[in-house]
């Protein structure tokens, strides 16, 4: 896909997200729309895979560490054609696939995650297996800036370094909001990038909401330095719709049927 | 030897549980290299090391960080590879517990935990280094296999059936050198899910795990001397759980005591009493262990004692239990 294609997708998945946090009465829209770019550009431009075989051995493999982001995760899925859309009405429904947060029951997700600092350690334990077997995959974490403050995350940081695991790329959806307010009020993570140096991670940081940005340093990985890399994207909160913009109230709340209008009013059209 | 094992062991005599499962474990690598070791700074400690000595680039230490060597050994075995992670049972069960659960069980990893120093059996280490809590918590996760090998060849046999099978395992052993309880590797019939009775007997039944399976067989020896007929069952495989022959005790003996060197609450005594209960027939039943207590610190023989989990404590026990009565049901001549 072209730049003007992805951002035509992106704006696709932020109504999709919309659309299904709105049929299920809740869930969790705002870093949902924060890291919808960044999704895009992976899943659309980046990522090698077959939906129509979501097993296939050679694939890049992706983990939501920050699981709670499940709706952009299914949009990408469903867009890339793993399950059709319509099955959107479903999410949070009674013995669905598409669970509140990942489970792998649903095809294209490989982990099932929610419970915050996850992530990043299975990513390094797949990674540390193709290194070990020779293969060529490339291995994705989608984290939350608050979930950087998991003790685990720094376990898994520091392993990544230690093994060279340089098919490991994670984005780091710098928001800035968390469930109780500013990530750095309620415990600051600052100065992130200089942190992730220090435990041997090349540091890209970019506007996350920027496609050619995204793209541009995604097409730079893997590096074959021996550094795993962490892609800090700076982005604002519930991207998109005026209302959900870094309002931290939107963590975890869907839109009812008025807000869910004037959402796809904002959203509307091609980018 | 049965078909197909691709592993022997000498001198097991003079093994501890660690020594020997490190040792069938690095056997067993040569021919399935599928198996990856790995464990948090405790290489030395749980005996995992051996395997490293053979097979390096097989082996990782994630350094002193438990949970996250639980997520790696997830990643791993998501892409096919077995993955064999050992700790001490007090940092496997009660650090990584959400971690068992989330990364291991409901993801349904085919990864094994070989959990040490379990029970009271760090003894002088003192209590935060104890595990008395491990069945109670791994019995509540759905999916996974509990054993408590009793000896260094019990072990052998569960670290082999554990690769063999698919699924997250959690094995209990011990810290230093339990007497071994059977002759040899031949002379005993060991099959995850399966108690072993060591002693028949009609009066009464006791059911022991671990390292109080030698102290339950000693006990019944002393009773009989006492002219009580006393079955002892190993019950090395706390999930699945050997329901027939808890029931088969129930029905033949109508007295069981459980022996374990866990909590009383939730452990395998706790498992033994849902099966009494489901039964509807009449038994009683008394369960040995820690009474909700944390553990005092000393040898780990004088703990058993202590917690009348040893020979001592299981004849007193087996004389209290012989003096309880209960009410036989009118169908109690049938039953039996």
């Amino acid at each position: 896909m072209t730049v003007a294609e992805l951002k035509k997708m992106a704006r696709q998945i932020r109504r999709d997200i919309i659309e299904m946090t709105h049929a299920a009465g809740s869930g969790h829209p705002g870093g949902s729309l924060s890291a919808t770019d960044f999704v895009t550009a992976l899943y659309f431009h980046k990522l090698r895979h077959h939906p129509d075989d979501p097993c296939w051995e050679g694939r890049d493999r992706v983990i939501f560490s920050k699981g709670h982001v499940a709706p952009v995760l299914y949009a990408a899925l469903a867009r890339s054609g793993y399950f059709p859309c319509a099955e959107y009405a479903s999410l949070r429904q009674y013995g669905a696939n598409l669970q509140g947060h990942p489970c792998n029951c649903t095809p294209g997700v490989e982990v099932g995650t929610g419970s915050l600092g996850q992530g990043l350690s299975v990513i390094v334990g797949m990674a540390l297996a193709a290194k070990l077997d020779g293969r060529d995959n490339l291995f994705y974490c989608v984290n939350g800036d608050g979930e950087m403050q998991e003790g685990q995350i720094w376990e898994a940081l520091m392993a990544a370094g230690h093994f060279k695991l340089d098919r490991v790329l994670t984005f780091i959806d710098y928001n800035g909001l968390q469930i109780d307010g500013e990530v750095e009020k309620v415990m600051g993570i600052a100065p992130l990038a200089d942190k992730l140096r220090a435990f041997r991670w090349h540091v890209a940081e970019v506007d996350g909401h920027d496609m050619q940005s995204l793209v541009d340093v995604l097409d730079e990985f893997p590096r074959g330095d021996g550094r795993p890399v962490a892609i800090i994207g700076h982005t604002i909160k519930g991207k998109g719709v005026s209302f959900m913009e870094n309002q931290a109230g939107w963590h975890g709340k869907a839109p009812n049927d008025e807000e869910y209008a004037k959402a796809m009013a904002e959203l509307a059209g091609e980018d | 030897m049965a078909k197909g094992i691709t592993w022997s062991i000498e001198d097991a005599d003079h093994m501890t549980q660690a020594e020997i499962y490190g040792e069938v474990l690095t056997q067993i690598a040569k021919k399935n290299k599928k198996i990856i070791a790995m464990t948090a700074d405790l290489a030395g400690s749980t005996k995992i090391g051996r395997f490293q000595k053979d097979f390096p680039e097989r082996f990782f230490n994630v350094g002193i960080a438990e949970t996250n060597m639980m997520g790696i050994a997830s990643g791993l075995a998501a892409t096919g590879l077995i993955p064999v992670i050992s700790t001490f049972a007090a940092f496997a069960a009660l650090r990584c517990a959400e971690w068992v659960r989330t990364d291991l069980c409901y993801q349904k990893r085919n990864v094994k935990i070989i959990a040490t120093h379990s029970g009271t059996s760090f003894g002088q280490a003192g209590t935060t280094h104890h595990c008395t809590e491990d069945f109670g918590v791994m019995r509540a996760m759905a999916g996974i296999t509990i054993i408590a090998p009793a000896d260094a060849y019990e072990t052998a046999v569960a670290m082999s059936q554990a690769i063999d099978m698919d699924g997250p395992v959690y094995i209990r052993i011990g810290r230093s050198f339990e007497p071994p309880l059977h002759k040899s590797i031949d002379s005993f019939d060991f099959q995850i899910g399966k108690a072993i009775q060591l002693h028949d007997g009609t009066d009464l039944t006791v059911i022991a795990t671990g390292r109080t399976v030698n102290g339950a067989l000693e006990a019944a020896e002393i009773a009989a001397g006492q002219g009580l007929s006393v079955r002892v069952l190993d019950l090395h495989t706390i999930k699945p759980l050997d329901t027939e022959a808890i029931l088969k005790a129930v029905m033949e003996t109508r007295r069981i005591i459980t022996v374990e060197d866990h909590n009383v609450y939730c452990g395998m005594g706790s498992a033994v009493a849902d099966v009494i209960a489901s039964s509807g027939k009449g038994c009683v039943f008394k369960k040995l262990g820690l009474q909700d207590v944390f553990s005092i610190v000393g040898y780990p023989d004088d703990l058993l004692h202590y917690y009348k989990m040893d020979a001592d404590g299981i004849v007193e026990a087996i004389q209290q239990v012989m003096k309880m009565d209960f009410e036989q049901d009118e169908d109690w001549e049938d039953e039996v």
